[in-house]
């Protein structure tokens, strides 16, 4: 491919892409670097106020322990709903890619989609009808069960984890499946044939194989979970304060916007060091 | 173990995913045709919450306006992204590369952040809170997936094909409208559905943006169950589920979601 290009093409090149990429500029770009610059300010500088520069809000972070627990709380929750994903979602996939063939399969991997792409606070909603107290859960319980159970998770943590892995398992059931679906099957007749047994195989050949992808599934599901705020407040109500919801507060409810752009930050910070350090493994999954 | 049990024992896994994932949303669907008020049981079927639902101006007011902003937001995402996978397909250049890692920020970034920077960047420059910047933001999170859908869609286009074209004296606007784009078309069209259903399910990004009185759907729906729970949000949940499942199913037909097809 020649480097030099014709002044035609530039122009080509210049008039498709610039439309777009200015919008991203304008939309996701600049205010990243807005709130950057609002994080280190005192006050809002758009009001009657008196406004100067300063790095009292990252202090505020650093000083008041209430901000690193919540954050380590939220580090908590993502890691939990992750690991439970990953452990229900991998054999999903696997059933998926290597149980279930031709038409079936795509049926069946195309309802396990499906719900992902469909609104997620819908979804959230949803679980609340299911798990509030004297709802269809614990009255269907108490249908088929002999003794009388009071089922009401609603407001609790198990709430907020199984709304969330509700939102999320999809992702790693799809990236497994990719990964699954990539293994050669004549790779592990040819080892059964040379004796090698079922835990030998998975452990051997396609735990390895497929690791990335549910490395990348993981990761996906991680990031957005730590900076979750909608879920957390419809199902754990007042047990559901994490970092998201703090932020949420500062923007929404006590408007003190510089703290929110610095506490906003610091959970980019989180999770660009997090896709940093997984991001050999995401290239690799893609290829 | 035996392996047809292994298998059996698979699939009945893969069932009891299933039915996690369907459950709750065939539950809120159900107690939607519920006349109780209080999500009593025994069931007693009833339309009263939808009848209700078609009497109450604010949220028909808001699903005509997230209805709205989905549409211009999928003509906008469409067509720039259309246009811009154009580019990073058929031409090499300098920077190439890095306007491709560009895209993932706004898919990467939680829309928690995204969402809030917005909201601080469109005050800074005075335009606030309301439509316009509910539709800047929803198709700046939307291109990305266009790009991405087309751009797979456009690999796997045979450049001979042009060639052949042009060597039976086909023009370039001929070979664009009558060769290359049919091809494409699938890609353009998933790519659509793609941006319409980031936009009308959007909640985090519309929540901090849109403004009290003038929100979107989700946003509406958001506050009222904060407000305590209405069959009525039941009703409206359950229209808005059969809308994006339908748009997804749609979508499904013209890509693959990556899987093989």
């Amino acid at each position: 491919m020649s480097t030099v290009l014709a002044k035609q093409d530039r122009l080509k090149i210049f008039g498709l892409l610039s439309p777009a990429y200015l919008w991203l500029t304008v939309a996701i770009f600049l205010p990243l670097s807005a709130m950057l610059y609002f994080s280190f300010l005192s006050d809002v500088p758009f009001g009657q106020k008196e406004w100067f520069h300063t790095t009292e809000n990252y202090k505020a972070f650093f000083t008041t322990p209430t901000y690193s627990i919540l954050l380590w709380k939220s580090l908590r929750l993502a890691l939990m709903v992750t690991v439970i994903s990953v452990f229900i979602g991998f054999p999903c996939a696997y059933v998926l890619a290597k149980t279930i063939k031709g038409r079936a399969r795509e049926a069946l991997f195309l309802l396990v989609i499906l719900p992902f792409w469909s609104n997620s606070l819908v979804r959230i909603f949803s679980w609340a009808i299911v798990l509030r107290g004297n709802g269809i859960l614990e009255v269907g319980l108490n249908a088929v069960l002999p003794f009388e159970v009071d089922v009401n998770l609603m407001f609790s943590t198990p709430a907020i984890v199984i709304g969330l892995v509700h939102s999320y398992l999809p992702y790693v059931i799809l990236t497994s499946y990719l990964a699954l679906q990539a293994i050669d099957d004549n790779l592990i007749d040819a080892a059964r044939s040379m004796g090698a047994g079922k835990l030998t195989i998975l452990w051997r050949i396609i735990l390895p194989l497929s690791l990335p992808g549910l490395l990348a599934g993981a990761v996906l599901i991680f990031v957005p979970v730590v900076g979750s705020f909608m879920e957390p407040r419809i199902l754990g109500g007042r047990v559901g304060t994490y970092f998201g919801t703090v932020i949420e507060d500062q923007f929404v409810a006590v408007y003190n916007w510089p703290l929110g752009a610095a506490l906003s930050f610091v959970l980019l910070a989180v999770v660009l060091l997090i896709l940093a350090i997984s991001s050999p493994i995401l290239r690799k999954a893609r290829t | 173990m035996n392996s047809r049990l292994l298998a059996n024992l698979g699939r009945l896994w893969l069932g009891l995913i299933l039915v996690f994932l369907y459950a709750p949303i065939l539950v809120m669907a159900f107690m939607s045709f519920n006349a109780s008020q209080y999500y009593q049981l025994p069931f007693e079927f009833s339309m009263r919450w939808y009848e209700k639902l078609a009497s109450n101006g604010e949220i028909i007011d808001a699903a005509t306006r997230s209805v709205l902003i989905a549409i211009v937001t999928t003509i906008l995402a469409t067509t720039l992204g259309t246009a811009a996978s154009v580019a990073l397909f058929r031409f090499e250049f300098r920077g190439k590369r890095f306007l491709q890692v560009m895209l993932f920020p706004p898919i990467a970034i939680p829309w928690l952040i995204t969402g809030t920077a917005m909201l601080i960047f469109f005050f800074g420059v005075g335009l606030g809170r309301g439509t316009p910047s509910v539709i800047i933001g929803h198709v700046a999170l939307a291109l990305p997936y266009v790009i991405v859908v087309v751009s797979a869609r456009l690999a796997t286009f045979d450049a001979t094909l042009e060639e052949a074209a042009r060597s039976m004296g086909a023009g370039g606007w001929t070979i664009t409208r009558r060769v290359t784009l049919p091809w494409i078309a699938p890609g353009i069209i998933a790519g659509a559905l793609f941006a319409f259903a980031v936009s009308f399910d959007q909640f985090v990004v519309s929540y901090f943006l849109s403004e009290p009185g003038d929100s979107t759907l989700p946003v509406l729906i958001y506050t009222s169950i904060r407000k305590g729970f209405t069959p009525e949000i039941n009703a409206i949940s359950t229209i808005i589920i059969v809308i994006s499942m339908a748009v997804m199913l749609f979508a499904a037909r013209f890509s693959n979601f990556g899987g093989e097809r």
